[in-house]
């Protein structure tokens, strides 16, 4: 009989179901929004339609500058994704090269590692996120850098921890007997076996990195205006919600959704890739 | 065997903690210092063009950056230390001062936030365990997931909007005051912020809570105990939850320590004069002394929480040593 592979138990977890359609849809809006085929062009001004409630033409409404909120939540999302993917692909990266190199030499390399992950962990994501952008500035790759040296100290400890038990098994060891190279024992028979947790630490992540990149262009820094962004949005609203309920609600309902659905993922991916948690 | 005298664990942790201090100063000094350009062109911005070149170099001197990068991080450090953070360009009142009135207000807020998040968070675990795979198992676990994936700032724009201008209730919106002064009016202030940071808390308490309580319902002591004929409701409390207790506080550490990140957003949003608004207000102004230490001071705070945690869950469970 052919084995399971982890995508037949993936498929069985309800959460994990919901939360990919959910993810799939958000990177749907996303590339539509990246191909520019947003209904209305996010940034066009039409003063006559300002603060339209929802109706078949905005179908979001329009905000205090006539502009359409389908449109600028559809852009928001697509730099909010951006954001999230290349700042989790940097701390991820960088993170597990860190923990395995560190986990698996020791001594003084190691206790540097330790150490730097202490340091950035001692500082609460947004305020440490904040700080760095606001040296770095406000490009999308300027915010991206920030939160991927945030995400990283996580990544170093979710690669160390297991290494630091496999690195003493007996297969290890055989494969080093039989003189394969650093690299080689490091990448190809170390990795493999610590790999389940740090995907499902990247879906975790890049959640934590959506709401980060959000509450940063809520506070004014990352982007800025006219160009759309969800954490913005919300900030414009601040002063709007009162009489225009829309212009708070959508991009707030297009953050969630993108947080709810990357977490479902997650557990989706702890209950496939975790052999004692799956239900045959 | 491996029995070390408390002393001796005591003094490694101060020892790995005054490590990470210097580690976090030095990454404070590289973030905030090194990287921005220099304090003049902050504070004067494209202006400094028209300075002669003596004056920058009295400006130089006058912001202590003629010295060399060692030079300015040992006299800030220096300073520092000494509880002289520095002074606000723009009016001159000392950092030392605004951090006196606004960290009882963050500290406030923190406690107040964790306190609620551990109640709710609790409480709702315990409802969710009490029956696994039931309808109202999944309502907790719904609302875990909601209350992690809606961000604060949308949960306490939402309130605002909400108590403004559909119950014209907003204390908030009056001066703050500190509980010295008035405490039903600061109880008041402080209950929608503690509310939205609360909430952040008890998604993950909540969950860890839960999956710590179903994974002690299944040690057999649980089973004698309820064997000898013990209560449901004391078994639930006093054998089920205590033991539960270690993942639980320990999250509830961490989280805290989130939560003085939380401040920040919420104290803007709800006009509160914490520690959060000053560092913001800062970064506006470009008061980079101000940034630096506070930013400083916070990470301290977050460094002396863990420190805390780590004590707590000592007590509490005995087998850590």
């Amino acid at each position: 009989m052919k084995e399971k592979t982890w995508f037949s138990y993936y498929l069985k977890s309800i959460s994990g179901v919901i939360g990919g359609i959910l993810i799939l849809i958000m990177f749907a809006i996303s590339i539509l929004s990246a191909l520019g085929l947003t209904p209305h062009d996010p940034l066009i001004q039409d003063p006559v339609n300002a603060l339209q409630g929802p109706s078949a033409q905005y179908w979001f409404g329009t905000d205090q500058f006539g502009r359409d909120i389908l449109s600028r939540c559809m852009d928001g999302m697509r730099r909010s994704m951006l954001v999230s993917v290349v700042a989790v692909s940097i701390a991820s990266l960088v993170g597990v090269l860190l923990g395995i190199v560190g986990g698996y030499f020791g001594k003084f390399l190691d206790g540097f590692v330790v150490r730097f992950s202490d340091v950035i962990f001692a500082f609460p994501a947004i305020l440490l996120a904040l700080a760095i952008v606001n040296s770095l500035g406000n490009s999308w790759i300027d915010t991206s850098l920030a939160i991927a040296v945030v995400y990283t100290p996580i990544f170093i400890r979710v690669a160390r921890g297991p290494v630091l038990t496999v690195k003493e098994m007996d297969y290890v060891k055989a494969v080093r007997i039989l003189g394969f190279s650093t690299p080689k024992v490091l990448f190809s028979h170390i990795l493999p076996n610590v790999l389940p947790p740090i995907v499902i630490q990247v879906a975790l992540s890049m959640s934590w990195a959506i709401l980060t990149e959000s509450g940063l262009s809520f506070l004014g820094l990352g982007t800025q205006p006219p160009d759309a962004s969800l954490g913005l949005m919300v900030s414009e609203a601040q002063s709007l919600a009162a009489f225009a309920w829309w212009t708070l609600a959508f991009p707030s309902l297009f953050i969630t959704i993108a947080v709810v659905g990357l977490n479902l993922v997650g557990d989706g991916l702890r209950d496939s890739l975790d052999p004692s948690r799956r239900s045959s | 065997m491996n029995k070390r005298l408390p002393s001796t664990v005591f003094f490694t942790r101060l020892a790995s903690v005054l490590t990470t201090l210097f580690g976090i100063s030095i990454f404070v000094f590289i973030v905030l210092r090194v990287i921005p350009g220099d304090s003049i062109t902050g504070s004067l911005g494209i202006e400094t063009g028209a300075l002669s070149p003596e004056q920058i170099e009295a400006l130089r001197v006058y912001y202590g950056i003629d010295k060399s990068l060692f030079g300015q991080y040992f006299s800030w450090m220096g300073s520092f230390l000494t509880g002289d953070f520095g002074y606000a360009y723009s009016n001159g009142v000392s950092v030392l001062e605004l951090t006196k009135s606004a960290l009882p207000v963050t500290i406030q807020l923190a406690l107040f936030g964790t306190i609620f998040g551990v109640i709710l968070g609790i409480s709702v675990g315990m409802f969710s365990a009490s029956k696994p795979g039931s309808i109202r198992d999944f309502a907790g676990q719904f609302f875990g997931l909601l209350a992690l994936a809606v961000p604060g700032f949308v949960l306490a724009t939402t309130i605002v909007t909400v108590m403004a201008n559909v119950f014209g209730y907003f204390p908030n919106g009056f001066e703050y005051m500190s509980p010295w002064e008035d405490p039903w009016m600061n109880f008041q202030q402080m209950m929608f912020p503690s509310l939205v940071l609360g909430i952040a808390v008890a998604a993950p308490v909540m969950r860890t809570t839960r999956s710590a309580l179903l994974e002690t319902v299944d040690k057999d002591f649980i089973r004698t105990a309820h064997g000898k004929g013990v209560k449901h409701q004391v078994v639930q409390f006093k054998h089920v939850l205590r033991n539960s207790l270690i993942p639980i506080v320990t999250m509830t550490g961490i989280q805290f320590g989130y939560l003085l990140g939380g401040a920040v957003i919420t104290e803007k949003i709800f006009a509160m004069p914490g520690m959060g608004r000053q560092i913001l207000d800062a970064i506006n102004k470009r008061e980079y002394a101000t940034v630096q230490s506070s930013i400083m001071i916070f990470a301290i705070m977050f460094v002396l929480i863990n420190l805390i945690t780590d004590i707590i869950y000592r007590r509490i469970d005995p087998r850590i040593k």
